[in-house]
């Protein structure tokens, strides 16, 4: 039932005349326009910035990879996660180990582990020795703690708030281990302090450039994957049971086995921008994964427009981007700023900017939220 | 869109740059939102003062200093990307800043990478050792260990350890408990509270049970009102538990209510109610610009006097370059509101400890203080033996 | 493990479920008829916090008697405002408006912040609610009753008896249930369905203040207390059961008495993470927590 109130205009509706269709086609030009204009912008940008707005811009590109997440997850699969970060700091731990142990001389422990008195490398820290191993830990880990929650909560058709409460529950319960566990994990210091990377030397001066390269190259990956599978048959059949699971189920699918592989795909995603994350910031704590920022991640994914990944994307970038500055120029101002754009966009933007512009590109056609049951009082009118 | 936008910021900031030729930039690095702010905001408060004063007095090699105030939001990788932002944008020669130790760590690699200086003001567990920080606040030897002295000198045998779930009660109490057992006393128990816990229930049923004669307490910040206002509901008092504390100074004893607190001691660098002539002119400066009833702490004061360290080793340099700062600092010693100080080659403070008790207003007696100067000791030899600064 | 130590666990377990209650009920109840979830939530406890820390400023030491109904009213009356503003606008997208009710709790707190300061503001229970009872000689010498927990736990009892009463024996309470089994049918039966979402979502953010003022005894006040108590409380709703108030109750002694038992016998660390673990596992043996609400629509939350 709460899966309906969000966007569904990917149902094609009996209403939209033939003309509407036509209109769209015209525009189709101009709407590709944009998109082109952006990669070219940031393909240009190493040439243009100086090296703060470069990192900066790297850095929001990499989050923008877990935005593509909570799109899948949330945009088109109807899943409301606030425990994306869990994801997110899996991936980024398993990069965060294996950097920590390349940056530790040969024979000795990491740094923090001899402060917490632990005397023996933990079993669970020795594969990530191997860097191809820990590359691997940061797709595979997120993946298999996605399934395993996604399945727990699917199977027994777990829905709406509930899931939010309990992947919200799940974050907490991960930071807080997190934090509590200093020997295995540093706690709340986090992990920091690396030095290379196969090879790289993560403090040298080409690197910032070298991995906004990356960054944008993975990003760009990520993008192409996720459109290409949202494409699909798959991704028509999580649509279908984002607006309404029951009758799908009725149809003969099994709406689980979907919703497990949407929230598998969107992990895996969070856990990538997680690494890269990581490797931006030169640390990784539980403070940057926990219900905090799994909450602004959803918001910034709403702003953009939650079943889009333009705009989920493009929500995540300017939204950082606007944090970044504003929160300098007025720090007391930013909490209100972002308290009150959650409240506006929710009311007035259900389908973010990217809702907006779609809707003003196709000729003003359903420029309202879809006329779906906004109250459950006239549920039974569909 | 984005980028168009950045580079228009640039310009303006080369702009400022070449208008801005008779000043020197520093940042102020502090949470003046979120959870810490409570905390933060004063300290950022104390360095914008010294940094008035020193403006009022001339500024500094005839510039002036011009304060970039950065905001952390209590998020340590914010600390991380803010202090990028002051080295690399705004290029200043020395940054004011950090409360947390995890806000210290997110931001050591950014100052190491980019060659730039921290100022961090407050006490910390030590067994770190960045060329690129000044660590001002107490080592573990400046605070906990003299505390567990004085504890011990006072006949108490029985020790119980409480403290906050994060890296500096949990490796403050490593070593005290290592010298515990060096000294052959008990050790009652051990507990920690997540941060910002406010149910203490359990962890006074297990005081109750483990029978301590005193309680060493690194709970941070509002876990103290909770964990105080428990205790005391539970029917403790300074006279039948005490309570030595290391994160209770004269403004979390306000925001506890001192009646909750009277006679409980904390141990420290610096007390409000130090009676040394720079300690009355900076209280007095403070509270002309900050409100006369305005509490002043332990890192309020190393912040107000980190910015006048700094004024001496760029002068004693003769450079605002931050290499040429550090090397200069090194033997710089002033007559502060602390008393006198000195900053030693690892780049932390020789300074005196007192431990205070606390009474009505939420101020502190010195009860007690170390014999002189202590020299920092970043790594514990007890705990952390073989261990130094390069 | 002795007597004293268990027995102390297990007023613990008590005292934490009445808190948890407190904390929840409020919650419980526009969840139940609205299915709609505050994050706000904590931020009405925080208010209520801080009316009690003005009622103390305003009276004096015997400040209770003006701080439970200046709290009530004054949580109520933001409820009511936020309701008719945000929540209102938003029935039948409750994720949306978890979301928007997420940016509400933080203007409130920036809010409390600017006000009151970052610090936060004391509050000291009155001469008579200090001390505790104690046990003397058997074999339980030495366990101790707080006052200041006896009394949380009877303002506990007392607001959960209150609602159940109201629920279950007025007018109103009849229309609650009403509109919670058939929205359409009580409507047309010339129930006010949305006066009644009003007036019962201004009842739960009153209740959080009561809650608030009762904490206030324990806890700080101070701008983030909100969310000490917020996941806690959604998680006795869950397990609960949406909208039952029996239910509510019985979650909360349940976990408070699961965190007692996990902090006694392991660290008070690590119990945080064992209930949440302990939650979700309870999750999957019954989705819709202790009491559901039977129903024989298909899409019910």
């Amino acid at each position: 039932m709460e899966t309906q109130g969000s966007v569904s205009h990917t149902v094609p509706r009996p209403g939209r005349s033939v003309r509407a269709q036509s209109v769209k086609a015209a525009h189709l030009g101009k709407a590709a326009l944009w998109p082109t204009l952006v990669v070219l912008a940031l393909l240009l940008a190493p040439f243009v910035l100086a090296s703060y707005p470069l990192a900066l811009l790297g850095r929001v590109l990499a989050l923008a990879i877990a935005a593509l997440g909570a799109s899948v997850v949330w945009g088109r699969a109807g899943i409301l996660s606030l425990g994306q970060g869990l994801f997110f700091g899996l991936g980024g731990y398993a990069l965060a180990m294996h950097l920590k142990l390349a940056a530790t001389p040969k024979g000795e422990l990491p740094d923090f582990m001899v402060y917490s008195g632990i005397n023996k490398l933990p079993w669970f820290w020795q594969p990530f020795h191997s860097a191809p191993f820990a590359l691997l830990m940061v797709v595979v880990l997120p993946g298999l703690a996605a399934y395993l929650i996604g399945w727990l909560m699917f199977r027994r058709r777990i829905t709406g708030v509930f899931v939010s409460i309990i992947t919200q529950a799940l974050v907490l319960a991960f930071v807080t281990w997190l934090g509590g566990a200093q020997g295995l994990t540093s706690g709340s210091n986090g992990i920091t302090d690396f030095q290379t990377f196969m090879g790289l030397n993560l403090r040298g001066p080409d690197f910032s450039r070298e991995l906004y390269w990356a960054t944008l190259l993975i990003l760009g990956v990520s993008f192409a994957g996720t459109a290409w599978v949202l494409n699909t048959p798959f991704g028509s059949l999580l649509t279908a049971i984002r607006d309404n699971e029951n009758r799908s189920r009725f149809l003969g699918y099994n709406p689980a086995a979907f919703k497990v592989a949407a929230f598998v795909l969107g992990g895996v995603l969070s856990g990538l921008s997680g690494a890269l994350y990581t490797l931006h910031l030169g640390t990784i704590s539980p403070a940057m994964i926990g219900v905090a920022f799994s909450i602004e991640l959803v918001v910034w994914v709403a702003l953009g427009g939650r079943a889009s990944l333009w705009g989920a994307a493009g929500g995540m970038v300017l939204g950082q981007l606007a944090k970044d500055r504003i929160s300098s120029a007025a720090p007391e101002a930013w909490l209100y700023i972002m308290g009150a754009l959650f409240v506006l966009v929710v009311m007035y933007l259900p389908e973010g900017v990217a809702g907006l512009l779609k809707s003003r590109l196709s000729g003003g056609a359903g420029r309202r939220p879809a006329p779906l049951p906004m109250h459950p009082e006239v549920k039974d009118a569909v | 869109m984005t980028y168009r936008n950045l580079t228009a910021s640039l310009t303006l900031l080369l702009l400022g740059n070449a208008l801005a030729q008779g000043t020197v930039k520093v940042g102020v690095l502090h949470s003046l939102t979120g959870t810490m702010a409570i905390s933060e905001i004063t300290v950022a408060n104390a360095a914008q003062l010294a940094v008035d004063e020193i403006n009022a007095a001339g500024g500094v090699m005839g510039k002036k200093i011009q304060v970039i105030k950065e905001d952390g939001a209590s998020d340590w990788p914010t600390f991380a990307t803010k202090a990028e932002k002051l080295l690399t944008q705004d290029k200043v020669a020395a940054v004011f800043g950090g409360w947390t130790s995890a806000s210290r760590k997110a931001m050591l690699p950014v100052f190491e990478k980019n060659k730039g200086l921290l100022f961090y003001p407050v006490q910390f567990e030590g067994n770190e050792c960045s060329p690129n920080i000044i660590y001002t606040g107490a080592q573990p030897n400046q605070q906990a260990l003299p505390a567990l002295e004085w504890a011990l000198s006072k006949g108490y045998k029985n020790i119980f350890l409480l403290g906050s779930d994060y890296v500096y009660p949990r490796t403050a109490n490593l070593i005290l408990k290592k010298h515990i057992a060096a000294k052959g006393t008990n050790l009652a128990g051990e507990e920690y509270v997540a941060l910002g816990g406010t149910e203490f229930s359990s962890v006074i049923n297990k005081i109750k049970a483990a029978k301590p004669d005193v309680i060493i307490n690194t709970l941070n910040g509002d876990s103290n009102v909770s964990f105080f206002k428990q205790y005391q509901a539970a029917g403790y008092s300074a006279a039948t538990l005490p309570v030595i504390s290391f994160s209770i100074a004269e403004q979390e004893a306000q925001s506890i209510g001192p009646a909750l607190l009277t006679g409980q001691y904390a141990t420290w660098n610096y007390f409000q109610s130090l009676p040394n002539a720079a300690n009355k002119k900076f209280v007095a400066a403070y509270q002309k610009k900050y409100g006369a009833k305005a509490a002043i702490t332990d890192p309020m004061a190393h912040a107000y006097m980190d910015v006048y360290l700094w004024k001496a080793a760029v002068e004693k340099a003769k450079s605002f370059d931050p290499v040429a700062v550090r090397k200069a600092i090194v033997g710089v010693s002033t007559d502060s509101p602390l008393g006198k100080i000195t900053v030693d080659k690892n780049g932390s403070l020789t300074q005196t400890v007192y431990t205070g008790q606390s009474g009505a207003g939420g101020q502190f007696k010195v009860v007690a203080q170390s014999g002189g100067v202590i020299a920092p000791q970043p790594y514990d030899a007890l705990a952390f033996p073989g261990k130094t600064c390069p | 493990m002795d007597a004293v130590f268990l027995f102390g666990q297990l007023f613990t377990g008590l005292s934490v479920a009445s808190i948890l209650l407190l904390a929840a009920l409020g919650l419980a109840l526009s969840f139940g008829l609205m299915r709609v979830i505050n994050m706000a939530h904590g931020e009405f406890l925080m208010f209520g916090g801080y009316l009690t820390y003005l009622a103390s400023q305003w009276v004096g030491p015997q400040f209770l008697w003006l701080a439970f109904p200046l709290a009530f009213v004054g949580s109520a009356l933001l409820g009511a405002v936020l309701e008719f503003t945000v929540i209102r606008r938003l029935y039948g997208r409750p994720l949306d408006t978890l979301l928007a009710t997420f940016g509400i709790s933080l203007i409130l707190q920036q809010a409390a912040r600017q006000i009151f300061g970052s610090t936060g503001v004391p509050v000291m229970a009155p001469a008579w609610l200090s001390g505790a009872i104690t046990v003397h000689g058997g074999a339980l010498d030495g366990l101790t009753f707080p006052y200041v927990r006896l009394f949380v736990m009877a303002l506990s009892a007392l607001v959960l008896i209150a609602v159940w009463w109201l629920l279950n024996r007025s007018r109103f309470g009849m229309h609650v249930r009403a509109v919670n089994q058939n929205r359409e049918v009580a409507s047309s039966l010339g129930v006010n369905t949305r006066q009644l979402d009003m007036l019962v979502f201004a009842l739960g953010s009153g209740i959080a203040g009561v809650a608030g003022a009762g904490l206030a005894l324990l806890a700080p006040v101070n701008p983030t207390v909100g969310s000490a108590y917020i996941v806690n409380a959604f998680l006795v709703v869950v397990v609960g059961g949406v909208g039952s108030v029996l239910g509510g109750a019985v979650a909360a002694l349940l976990l408070g008495c699961i965190t007692a038992l996990a902090e006694g016998l392991t660290s008070v660390s690590l119990a945080q993470a064992i209930l949440l673990v302990v939650v979700v596992a309870f999750l999957q043996w019954k989705p819709r927590g202790l009491f559901p609400t039977q129903s024989r629509a298909l899409e019910e939350a």
